[in-house]
């Protein structure tokens, strides 16, 4: 950009300017693998072969977001167990972070990853693994500059499409940064936020490929998350659970949550970036409500899968929904007086 | 004795998996995209999104408005509702070139099916596709209609790193990809027609129900386009 020409008299305007649009800028000096920009999600196109994207951990990402009073599907940045290291270069904004057991260091301070905190410029904000958890969740009190694509700047995996993953070196914008020391301190963390071993399914649709014994194993054996474990999905270890009939299915909708078995009996969930089709017989579909949990245990983590009835999810759904916003409203009430 | 179908299964708090039809024909997939058009044009209270597999389609829905039972008794009334209007697709012009070295696998195809790479590009030329579904990644429309003489099973293993713009075949489908991926279908050219079009009112160039029709262009062309 040749900013030359108007160089003289120029100054004048750009000060000015700094005052009305506050921005704060972060370098990465530290990125995991999977470290990606996401918002609530890019919805209502899977007819396209778009998965929703969006947040692992949903519950999570909302807290960190009402903790500022942001939109519940706010941008912000999800980490993963490899962590993520920010050094502030200018400006200064509020975070919200939330989601697993993380930690978090500032200059200042050493915390568990559920709190809100303000970061001034030269200083260095470090978030790592802690004792459980697989993923936690950074907001600001303004506006993560990212790509959309078709809406969103929740980051597709595969792709990278929307506002994409976080590689050390990269820079972070945030524009209206605001600090809001009215909002500083540690974030309640409700039980849907811990790791959960007891994950409910509604069995099918295709469980009428399995004989009963299958059926029986799913539920009554505990079954471990493994390394292949990403924002796609992740495989299971444990018992065989055998497929009858044809594996040569005809190919068809798959929806986050969808346990599908491939032809050597292995099980995967499938997560945030999932395809959207595929020929292979799901036995099982977890409850959308206890994905949260579910993709905060780690590899080697166990669980175990127990079938409600459909009438019994939607009004698991139901009540959970209400105790969430219930808790979001308690929280901004609570922090706001 | 009448078909079972329509058949309804629940998908986990929120889904409704609706089956036309267990085999893969023009048939069940003019049922999924009938019923989808219906549903787009008549939406319930809660209706989320649908996702048409071949044979089926799947009905998303916000448990916290609707349930399984009264999503199954709506899209039952959906399917007998007389005259419901059918979906008619659109055509839509892919261009193709089949110039060896963008088309790696033409000589393979050929010599698999007894036939010359200019008469494979003549016979996929000739074939009759209409998109039943996406899958596998953003903008994979899953064509139908490849021409029997071309239906060849998937390799063995797939290749990775299989250019954006790759027109592939296996079996009786066609894709043409629209990212850098790994593929075991067999690649018989590239297009520089763009499937993901950067256009937010249309953002994917084919809908579901749409047929296709190949145009053949020459490297110069191609060369021009991809540019572009």
């Amino acid at each position: 950009m040749s900013a030359t020409p108007f160089n003289s008299g120029g100054s004048i305007v750009r000060r000015s300017r700094r005052k009305t649009v506050a921005e704060a800028t972060f370098r990465v000096t530290h990125a995991g693998p999977h470290v990606t920009i996401q918002d609530g999600g890019r919805f209502g196109l899977m007819r396209f072969g778009v998965p929703a994207s969006g947040p692992m951990d949903r519950g999570a990402f909302a807290i960190a977001n009402a903790a500022l009073g942001n939109p519940l599907g706010h941008p912000g940045i999800e980490i993963s167990q490899g962590g993520l290291n920010l050094e502030c270069v200018s400006g200064c904004v509020t975070m919200g972070i939330a989601g697993g057991g993380f930690v978090v260091e500032t200059p200042t301070t050493r915390a568990p990853s559920w709190l809100v905190l303000t970061i001034q410029p030269g200083e260095r904000l470090t978030i790592r693994p802690g004792l459980w958890g697989s993923w936690t969740y950074v907001t600001f009190a303004g506006h993560l500059q990212a790509q959309a694509w078709l809406g969103s700047r929740a980051t597709h995996g595969p792709s990278g499409f929307g506002g994409g993953r976080l590689k050390t070196g990269d820079s972070v914008v945030i524009g209206s940064a605001t600090s809001r020391p009215d909002l500083l301190g540690p974030l309640p963390l409700p039980v849907s936020a811990r790791p959960r071993q007891d994950v409910r399914v509604v069995l099918g649709p295709q469980d009428r490929f399995f004989d009963a014994e299958s059926i029986a194993t799913l539920l009554s054996y505990p079954f471990a998350l493994t390394d292949a474990y990403d924002r796609m999905g992740v495989r299971l270890s444990g018992p065989a659970l055998t497929p009858h009939g044809p594996l040569d299915m005809p190919s068809e909708a798959i929806m986050r949550g969808s346990v599908q078995v491939n032809g050597d009996g292995v099980a995967t969930v499938l997560l945030a970036d999932h395809q959207t089709t595929g020929g292979y017989p799901k036995i099982a579909t977890l409850l959308a409500d206890d994905l949260d949990g579910f993709v905060q245990l780690r590899s080697r983590d166990r669980v175990m899968f127990r079938a409600v009835s459909p009438q019994a999810a939607i009004a698991a759904t139901r009540t959970r929904a209400a105790a969430q916003a219930r808790f979001l409203a308690a929280m901004t009430t609570r922090r706001r007086s | 004795m009448a078909p079972p179908f329509p058949i309804f299964r629940p998908v986990g708090a929120n889904g409704v998996l609706v089956e036309l039809g267990d085999k893969i024909s023009d048939a069940a997939a003019a049922a999924v995209t009938d019923l989808e058009t219906a549903l787009r044009r008549q939406p319930f209270e809660g209706f989320a999104e649908t996702v048409p597999g071949y044979v089926n389609l799947l009905v998303l829905f916000d448990p916290l408005a609707t349930d399984h039972g009264t999503v199954e008794t709506t899209l039952r009334a959906l399917l007998t509702q007389p005259g419901q209007p059918r979906h008619d697709g659109r055509r839509r012009d892919v261009e193709i070139c089949y110039d060896p070295d963008l088309a790696p696998d033409i000589a393979r195809v050929a010599a698999a099916t007894g036939l010359t790479p200019d008469s494979v590009a003549a016979a996929h030329l000739n074939g009759d596709f209409r998109v039943v579904m996406y899958g596998f990644a953003p903008g994979y429309a899953y064509m139908s209609g490849v021409p029997q003489a071309l239906q060849l099973p998937r390799k063995p293993a797939a290749v990775r790193g299989i250019p954006k713009g790759s027109v592939l075949i296996a079996g009786p489908q066609c894709i043409v990809t629209t990212l850098t991926m790994p593929t075991g279908w067999w690649i018989i050219g590239r297009s520089p027609t763009e499937i993901l079009t950067a256009d937010p009112s249309r953002p994917f160039l084919l809908d579901v129900g749409d047929t296709v029709q190949f145009r053949r262009i020459d490297r110069a062309t191609f060369e021009a386009k991809n540019r572009g």
